[in-house]
């Protein structure tokens, strides 16, 4: 802590008006663009893991086409959509969040983050909803699965396609709730102040990240085909 | 235990060593402007209302393509606006966009090998 800081600053809820530097930085400007280009250097890796699943996808999509038009067919496209539509509309308070966060706003940061996490909660609901509609309809793999058209075990094979790819997804949807429950804390509690918003904005690309794989999901899992 | 709350209620102060800058060289982020926000999330609320109809279209093979340029189009106005590609540094841009050609490179190499599977008779 350097010594320009008078002790009136140090005390409970009082914050220097100032960013921090970590020692390895030689300015704010560089602090902040290693926190991106870190993030961003994540981010690529889980484009690749997310990637095997769409690869999977791709391939048995070719070679079985026709099955897996029918078996899209009876996921809730309505249901999708709506997920879709309340993803775009969190990662539009996630984004006023970053820019509260670098005008300073701590009491906007804060309630965006919380608007952010509940709107992920909407997600998740819908998307239990679903997982039991699917449940009740015979359509989890495994020896509950009951299909009656043609082809039963590579509707199953879709069927396992789909909860791997939503699967996956809405525990990266989970981390991201409680990743901005944390941050709003965190907000409040002033630690984003004075320019050190740093983290709220990497854990915005998270999110926008995260929006941008169900983005290539609706189409690919729910729009197979034409309904 | 009481460690943890001490550093939730103290004031931001970073790690050991690090430095606070003084007010004078305090760096204010540009920010975006309101309505480009509002409009980005317009955009792809209507891309998304695009996709959905279209699928209720008979365009045979075109449905694929056309739901995923939809997609890819979506992403890129999320990457350009909502994480700030647009105005950030060649360095940023290169680190976007390498995940997804190293994503390209798995799918076409995969593709090429299924796709080409029977076309030289093996003899077994």
């Amino acid at each position: 802590m350097s010594t320009w800081i008078s002790p009136a600053f140090e005390g409970r809820g009082r914050s220097p008006s100032a960013p921090f530097v970590a020692q390895q930085f030689d300015n704010i400007e560089q602090q902040r663009d290693a926190a991106k280009l870190g993030m961003w250097i994540f981010l690529a890796t889980e484009v690749l893991f997310f990637g095997g699943l769409f690869l999977g996808y791709t391939i048995y999509r070719f070679t079985y086409g026709q099955i897996f038009v029918e078996t899209s067919r009876k996921l809730d496209v309505m249901l999708g959509g709506t997920n879709t539509a309340v993803l775009l509309i969190s990662s539009l308070l996630m984004a006023f969040a970053v820019r509260a966060s670098k005008l300073d706003q701590k009491r906007m940061l804060t309630w965006l983050l919380i608007g952010t996490a509940l709107l992920g909660c909407v997600f998740m609901s819908i998307k239990a909803v679903e997982y039991h509609k699917d449940y009740v309809d015979h359509l989890v793999p495994g020896s509950h699965f009951e299909w009656h058209g043609s082809d039963p075990h590579n509707a199953e094979l879709f069927f396992w396609i789909y909860f791997a790819m939503t699967g996956l997804h809405a525990i990266h949807v989970t981390v991201g709730i409680a990743i901005m429950v944390v941050l709003a804390l965190l907000a409040w509690l002033g630690k984003f102040s004075h320019g050190n918003h740093n983290t709220v904005e990497v854990a915005g690309l998270y999110w926008h990240f995260v929006d941008i794989v169900w983005v290539f999901l609706f189409p690919l899992l729910y729009l197979v085909g034409h309904r | 235990m009481f460690g943890v709350a001490d550093w939730l209620f103290a004031a931001p102060r970073g790690a050991p060593g690090d430095r606070a800058l003084p007010p004078c060289e305090l760096v204010m982020e540009d920010v975006v402007k309101t309505k480009v926000y509002v409009w980005t999330c317009i955009a792809l609320l209507a891309l998304l209302a695009l996709t959905w109809a279209i699928a209720y279209v008979d365009l045979g093979p075109f449905n694929l393509i056309v739901a995923l340029a939809v997609a890819v189009g979506k992403a890129i106005v999320i990457a350009l606006f909502f994480m700030h590609i647009k105005g950030s540094s060649r360095l940023l841009h290169l680190a976007a966009v390498a995940g997804v050609i190293w994503l390209l490179f798995l799918i076409c190499l995969t593709l090429g090998d299924y796709s080409t599977r029977g076309w030289v008779p093996l003899n077994h």
